[in-house]
C-alpha cells in the first residue's frame, strides 16, 4: 500500500479538529458564562448579548452557537468521510460515506418516488443537523433542538418548500386545493395548511424539552432520597448523593439518545411524505406531456 | 392584598399545568392501540418485523403531537407565565 503523502494527513488532521474544536470551544463559553448555583434549575437558552435592529432587538443566544457549532462539526465530517475518494482499494471511511449516501437515496426513493431523488442531500442535512443537535446535550451544552426558535426556523423552511412544491402547477390549481373534497371546508383546509410547520415545531422541540426537563427532575429527586437514605453516614460520605451515579446516564440513554434520534427520523420522514403529498404528480406530468405535444 | 393576588396567580397557573396535562390520556390510549395491533401484526407476519416496528414507531410520534401541545402549555404555565402575569399585576397597580 501506497504511504500517505503529508498533506493528507495534514488535512485530516485539519478536518479532525473542525469535528472537535466547536464543540470545546462551546463547552468553555458555557463554563464561562454559567453563574454558580445550586440546586434544581430548568432555564432556557442562555442569552449573550443582542443586536439592536429596527423591529426588535435580535438575541444572539446559547442554542444559536451551538446549532453553528453543529454545523461546523457536520461539515467537518463529510469534508473528512470524502478525503480522498478512490474507485479501487476504497478505504473504510469511503465505504462508510458510500453506505450512509445509499442508505438515503434508497430512504428518499422508497418514501417520496423517483421524481424527488434530488431531495436526497436536503433530508440527510436535516437529520444529520436535528439528531446531532440533540446529541450535544450528552456532553453536557444546551441542546439547540430544545429551543422552540431553532426548531420553528426548520418547519418554516419546510413549509417553503411544500408550498414551492404545490405551486408547481400555478396558482390556480394550488387555490383550487383548498376546496376538496367540498367547497365550504376551505377555511378548515387553510387553517390546516398552517398547522402543518407549527405541529413540526412543536413535535420535535416538545419530545427534547421534555426529556432534559424529565432529567433533571429524577436527579433532583435522587439527591433527595440520597440524602435521607444515606444521611446517617460519617462526616462527609453522608453529603454525597451516592445514589445519582449511574441512574440518570440510563434514562439519559432513553431519553436524550433515543428520543432525539427517532425525533429526527420523524422530522426527516415527515418532511419527505409532505412535500411528496403536496406535489400534484399526475397533473403536472399531464401538462408537461401536453406541452411537448404541442411543440411537436 | 397584594400577597393574596400573587397567590391567586400562581395557584391558577399551577392549576392550569395540571389540568393541561389531563390531555396525556389521549395519547397514552393512543399509542397504547397502535403497539397493540403491531404486536398482533408481527405475530401474524413475524417476517414484517421491521417494517412494522418503523411504521409503528412513525405513528406513535404523530399520535403523541397532542400530548406534547399539552405539555408545551403547562411548561409555559409553569415557568414563563407567574412571572409575566405578577409583572402584568404590578404595573397595573403601579399605573
Amino acid at each position: 500500500m501506497k504511504q500517505k503523502s503529508i498533506g493528507f494527513i495534514v488535512a485530516d488532521v485539519i478536518y479532525i479538529l473542525m469535528m472537535i474544536l466547536p464543540f470545546l470551544a462551546a463547552i468553555t463559553l458555557k463554563v464561562l458564562t454559567t453563574p454558580l448555583s445550586d440546586g434544581v434549575e430548568i432555564t432556557g437558552a442562555r442569552i449573550f448579548f443582542t443586536i439592536p435592529m429596527p423591529i426588535q432587538d435580535l438575541l444572539v443566544t446559547e442554542s444559536q452557537i451551538n446549532s453553528l457549532c453543529v454545523m461546523i462539526a457536520l461539515f467537518g465530517l463529510c469534508l473528512f468521510l470524502t478525503h480522498g475518494l478512490k474507485t479501487k482499494n476504497i478505504s473504510v471511511r469511503q465505504h462508510l460515506a458510500e453506505w450512509i449516501v445509499e442508505k438515503v437515496d434508497k430512504l428518499v426513493n422508497d418514501s417520496m418516488g423517483n421524481y424527488f431523488m434530488n431531495f436526497a442531500p436536503f433530508i440527510i442535512a436535516i437529520l444529520a443537523l436535528s439528531a446531532f443537535s440533540s446529541f450535544t446535550c450528552l456532553i453536557g451544552l444546551f441542546p439547540p433542538t430544545s429551543d422552540i426558535n431553532i426548531v420553528a426556523g426548520w418547519a418554516v423552511l419546510v413549509f417553503i418548500l411544500i408550498t414551492y412544491n404545490k405551486l408547481k402547477c400555478g396558482p390556480v390549481h394550488y387555490l383550487k386545493g383548498f376546496a376538496e373534497p367540498v367547497a365550504f371546508l376551505a377555511p378548515i383546509n387553510f387553517i390546516s395548511e398552517f398547522a402543518t410547520p407549527i405541529s413540526m415545531a412543536f413535535r420535535h422541540y416538545g419530545n427534547v424539552l421534555s426529556g432534559s426537563v424529565i432529567s433533571v427532575l429524577i436527579a433532583t429527586a435522587l439527591q433527595g432520597l440520597s440524602n435521607l437514605v444515606l444521611g446517617w453516614l460519617p462526616g462527609f460520605l453522608g453529603e454525597i448523593p451516592f445514589l445519582q451515579v449511574g441512574i440518570p446516564a440510563v434514562l439519559s440513554i432513553y431519553f436524550d439518545v433515543f428520543s432525539g434520534g427517532l425525533q429526527a427520523f420523524i422530522f426527516a420522514m415527515l418532511t419527505m411524505m409532505y412535500v411528496a403529498d403536496g406535489f400534484p404528480m399526475e397533473e403536472y406530468f399531464a401538462r408537461k406531456k401536453a406541452k411537448q405535444d404541442k411543440q411537436h | 392584598m397584594l400577597e393574596l393576588a400573587i397567590g391567586i396567580i400562581l395557584g391558577g397557573c399551577a392549576l392550569g399545568a395540571g389540568c393541561a396535562m389531563i390531555a396525556g390520556i389521549g395519547p397514552g390510549i393512543g399509542e397504547g392501540n397502535a403497539v397493540a395491533a403491531a404486536c398482533e401484526a408481527i405475530g401474524r407476519q413475524p417476517e414484517c418485523k421491521g417494517s412494522v416496528t418503523s411504521t409503528m414507531l412513525m405513528g406513535c410520534a404523530i399520535a403523541e403531537t397532542t400530548g406534547l401541545y399539552a405539555l408545551v402549555i403547562a411548561i409555559l404555565l409553569i415557568f414563563v407565565a407567574p412571572n409575566l402575569l405578577v409583572n402584568v399585576l404590578l404595573r397595573a397597580l403601579g399605573a
